[in-house]
C-alpha cells in the first residue's frame, strides 16, 4: 500500500483548511474532548436531551405541514393528521410522548447536578444556560399543547396566561397582549403557533452555550474533585459508545409508549374540541407542570401563589450560592445528600398534590411539601454546608482503585 | 501620529470622543427601541377584534330565575333574571364580610334590579364559572361556583370564598329600550 493520501483525504483536508467544521465538532463531542473517566449513566441524560430537541425540530417541522392555526381548523387538521396524513399518527405521537420523555431526561439531567454538586464554581454559568434551556422548554410545550385545541389546551391556556394579571396595575394590560384581544381567541393560537416553531431554535441556540460553557471547566463527575489529565479518556469512542448504548436502552422506553400507550401522559378530554363557553370540571395541566402547579394553588392568596410558583424555578439560579460547601459530590455529604433525596421525594409529592382537587389531604400535603421545597434552599442548604463536615476527598479519580489494588 | 491621539483634559474626566461615543449609543438605542415597538404592539388587539366590542341581545324571552349567556368580546356574559328572594338577599348582607366590598345596587341598574349582567370569567385565573344552566351547582351562597380552584360567587356575583380575589366585573352596558341592552 502506498502511503499517498487518497484523494478523498485530500478533499476533506481541503474543506477543513478552510473550514474546521469536523475538528470543531471532534473537539466538542469527539476524540479532542477529554472526558472524566468515571463518569456513570447519569451522564448520559445530556446527550439524551440533545437527542431529544433533535426529535421534537423533526417530528414538528413534519407535524406543521399538515396543521392548520386557525380556530376553526385547528382540532381537525390534527384530527386528519392522526387518521389520514401517512404516518401522521407516528408523527404526532413521537412528537405528543416526546415531549413527556424529553422532561423526564431533563429532570433526571437536572436531579444529577443537584446530587453531584455540578451547579458549584465554577461551572455556575453552565448551570444557568441548563436553567433557562428548562425555562424555555416549558414555554414550548406549554404553546404546543394549545395547538390541538380541545378543551385542555383551551383552559390551560387560559390559567397559565391569567397568571400575569396577578401583576398590580399592569397585569391586565400584560394579558391582553398576550392573548392579542379579550379572551383566548384565534391571534392567541396563531402566535402560539408561531413561537412554538420558534423557541425550540432558540433553545439549541442556549445549547450551544450551554455545551461552550461545558467545554471550558470540562464535566464534573461522580467524585466532584477535579480529574487530573491522567484520569480523562477521549469522549470518542469512549463516551460516544456509552452513550449509544443508554440511547437504546431509552429508546425501548420511549417507543413502548409510543407504541402501545400513546396516550397514558395526555387527557382523553383533548380529544374534544375546545368551547370558548364551557371550562371542563377539573383542569389540569401536564404531568411535568404539575409540581409547579401545587405550588401556586397551596398559597390562597393570588399574587403570592403566582410569585411562589414563579419563584421556585428562578431559585435554581442562586443555587450555587445557597450551598456553602466546597465540596461538589453529595457522596462525600451524608447528611445534604439524606435531606437531598428527600427533597425529590418531595417534589415527586407535589406533583401528585398537583394532579388532585385542592382541598382536604392534598391541599393540606401540597402546602407542607411547598413549605419543604423552599426550606431546603433557603435554609438547608446554606446550614448543612457550614456544620457538615464532609468524608475525606479521593486525592485522585484513581487513588482509591489503585489503594485497594495494593 | 502623535496629533490624533485622544487628548485628555486633566479634570474634566470625559473626552471629546468619550461624549461621540455615548450619545451615539443613546440615540442607537432610541431608535431601536422605536423599531421595536411596532413589532410589539402587533401583537395587541387589532382593529377588527376591537371591533366586535359591542354585542346587542334581547330580554324578551328571558323568565323569572332563568340566566342566559351571551358572548361579548369572546368571553361569555351571564344575564340573570332574579327572584325577589335572590335580590333580598344580595342587599342584606352587611358589606364588612365581603371580600371585596360592593353594594348590590352599584352592580345593577336602577330600577332594573332584577337583571344581574356579568362577565362570566371567574377573577381568579379565568375559568368559567358554573351556577347559569339549571342543574349546575351555585355555591354556598346560591350564585355562582367555580370548578377550577373552588371560588364560591354570591346573587350579586360577588366574591365571598375561595381563592379568587375580586367579584365577578360587571360590563359597561345600557338598556336601548325595555327588553334590549347593548353591552360593550
Ligand atoms: C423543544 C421542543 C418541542 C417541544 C417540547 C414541543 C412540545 C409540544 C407539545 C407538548 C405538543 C402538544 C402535543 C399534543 O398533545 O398533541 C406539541 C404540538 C405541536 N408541535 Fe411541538 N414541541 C417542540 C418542537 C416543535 C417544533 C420545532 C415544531 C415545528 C417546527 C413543532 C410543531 C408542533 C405542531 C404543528 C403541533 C400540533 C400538532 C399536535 O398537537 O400534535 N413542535 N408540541
Ligand atoms: S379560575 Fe376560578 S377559582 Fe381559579
Amino acid at each position: 500500500m502506498s502511503t499517498e493520501k487518497s484523494v478523498w483525504r485530500k478533499a476533506f483536508e481541503w474543506h477543513e483548511e478552510r473550514l474546521p467544521l469536523f475538528s470543531f465538532l471532534d473537539h466538542s463531542v469527539g476524540s479532542k474532548y477529554p472526558a472524566p473517566k468515571n463518569l456513570n449513566y447519569f451522564w448520559n441524560f445530556g446527550s439524551l436531551a440533545g437527542f431529544m430537541l433533535v426529535v421534537m425540530i423533526l417530528t414538528g417541522v413534519f407535524l406543521a405541514m399538515n396543521y392548520a392555526a386557525h380556530k376553526d381548523m385547528a382540532f381537525d387538521s390534527v384530527e386528519r393528521i392522526m387518521r389520514d396524513v401517512n404516518f401522521g399518527w407516528l408523527i404526532r405521537y413521537m412528537h405528543a410522548n416526546g415531549a413527556s420523555f424529553f422532561f423526564i431526561v431533563v429532570y433526571i439531567h437536572i436531579a444529577r447536578g443537584l446530587y453531584y454538586g455540578s451547579y458549584k464554581a465554577p461551572r455556575e454559568v453552565l448551570w444557568w444556560m441548563g436553567i433557562l434551556i428548562f425555562l424555555a422548554m416549558m414555554a414550548t410545550a406549554f404553546m404546543g399543547y394549545v395547538l390541538p385545541w380541545g378543551p385542555m389546551s383551551f383552559w390551560g391556556a387560559t390559567v397559565i396566561t391569567n397568571l400575569f394579571s396577578a401583576i398590580p396595575v399592569i397585569g391586565d394590560p400584560i394579558v391582553t397582549f398576550l392573548w392579542g384581544g379579550f379572551s383566548v381567541d384565534n391571534p392567541t393560537l396563531n402566535r402560539f403557533f408561531a413561537l412554538h416553531y420558534l423557541l425550540p431554535f432558540v433553545i439549541v441556540g442556549l445549547v450551544i452555550f450551554h455545551i461552550w460553557a461545558l467545554h471550558i471547566p470540562g464535566s464534573n463527575n461522580p467524585l466532584g474533585i477535579e480529574a487530573a489529565p491522567a484520569d480523562k479518556i477521549p469522549f470518542h469512542p469512549y463516551y460516544t459508545v456509552k452513550d449509544a448504548f443508554g440511547l437504546g436502552v431509552f429508546l425501548l422506553f420511549y417507543f413502548a409508549v409510543v407504541f402501545w400507550v400513546p396516550n397514558m401522559m395526555g387527557h382523553p378530554d383533548n380529544y374534544i374540541p375546545a368551547n370558548p363557553m364551557v371550562t371542563p370540571p377539573h383542569i389540569v395541566p401536564e404531568w411535568y407542570f404539575l409540581p409547579f402547579y401545587a405550588i401556586l394553588r397551596a398559597i390562597p392568596d393570588k399574587l403570592l401563589g403566582v410569585i411562589a410558583m414563579f419563584g421556585s424555578i428562578l431559585i435554581l439560579f442562586v443555587v450555587p450560592w445557597l450551598d456553602t460547601s466546597r465540596v461538589r459530590s453529595a457522596t462525600f455529604r451524608p447528611i445534604f445528600r439524606f435531606f437531598l433525596v428527600i427533597f425529590i421525594i418531595n417534589v415527586a409529592v407535589l406533583g401528585w398534590c398537583g394532579a388532585q382537587l385542592p382541598e382536604g389531604l392534598p391541599l393540606y400535603l401540597g402546602r407542607v411539601s411547598t413549605f419543604y421545597y423552599f426550606f431546603f434552599f433557603l435554609v438547608l442548604m446554606p446550614v448543612i454546608g457550614w456544620m457538615e463536615t464532609p468524608k475525606p476527598l479521593p486525592a485522585s479519580i484513581s487513588s482509591p482503585v489503585l489503594k485497594a489494588a495494593e | 501620529m502623535a496629533n490624533t491621539a485622544p487628548v485628555h483634559h486633566a479634570g474634566d474626566g470625559e473626552t471629546r470622543r468619550d461624549f461621540l461615543l455615548h450619545s451615539t449609543i443613546a440615540f442607537g438605542a432610541v431608535g431601536g427601541a422605536m423599531a421595536v415597538w411596532p413589532l410589539i404592539h402587533s401583537m395587541n388587539p387589532a382593529a377588527d377584534t376591537l371591533a366586535l366590542s359591542t354585542t346587542e341581545f334581547s330580554l324578551a324571552n328571558l323568565q323569572e330565575g332563568q340566566a342566559i349567556t351571551v358572548v361579548w368580546r369572546g368571553k361569555p356574559v351571564f344575564v340573570r333574571y332574579r327572584t325577589p328572594a335572590e335580590i333580598e338577599a344580595a342587599q342584606k348582607v352587611p358589606l364588612n364580610e365581603l371580600v371585596d366590598p360592593q353594594k348590590d345596587e352599584d352592580r345593577v341598574k336602577k330600577g332594573e334590579e332584577k337583571y344581574l349582567i356579568l362577565v362570566g370569567v371567574c377573577t381568579h385565573l379565568g375559568c368559567i364559572p358554573l351556577g347559569s344552566k339549571p342543574m349546575d351547582p351555585r355555591g354556598d351562597f346560591g350564585g355562582w361556583f367555580c370548578p377550577c380552584h373552588g371560588s364560591h360567587y354570591d346573587t350579586s356575583g360577588r366574591i365571598r370564598k375561595g381563592p379568587a380575589p375580586a367579584n365577578l366585573t360587571v360590563p359597561p352596558y345600557q338598556f336601548l329600550n325595555d327588553t334590549t341592552v347593548r353591552i360593550g
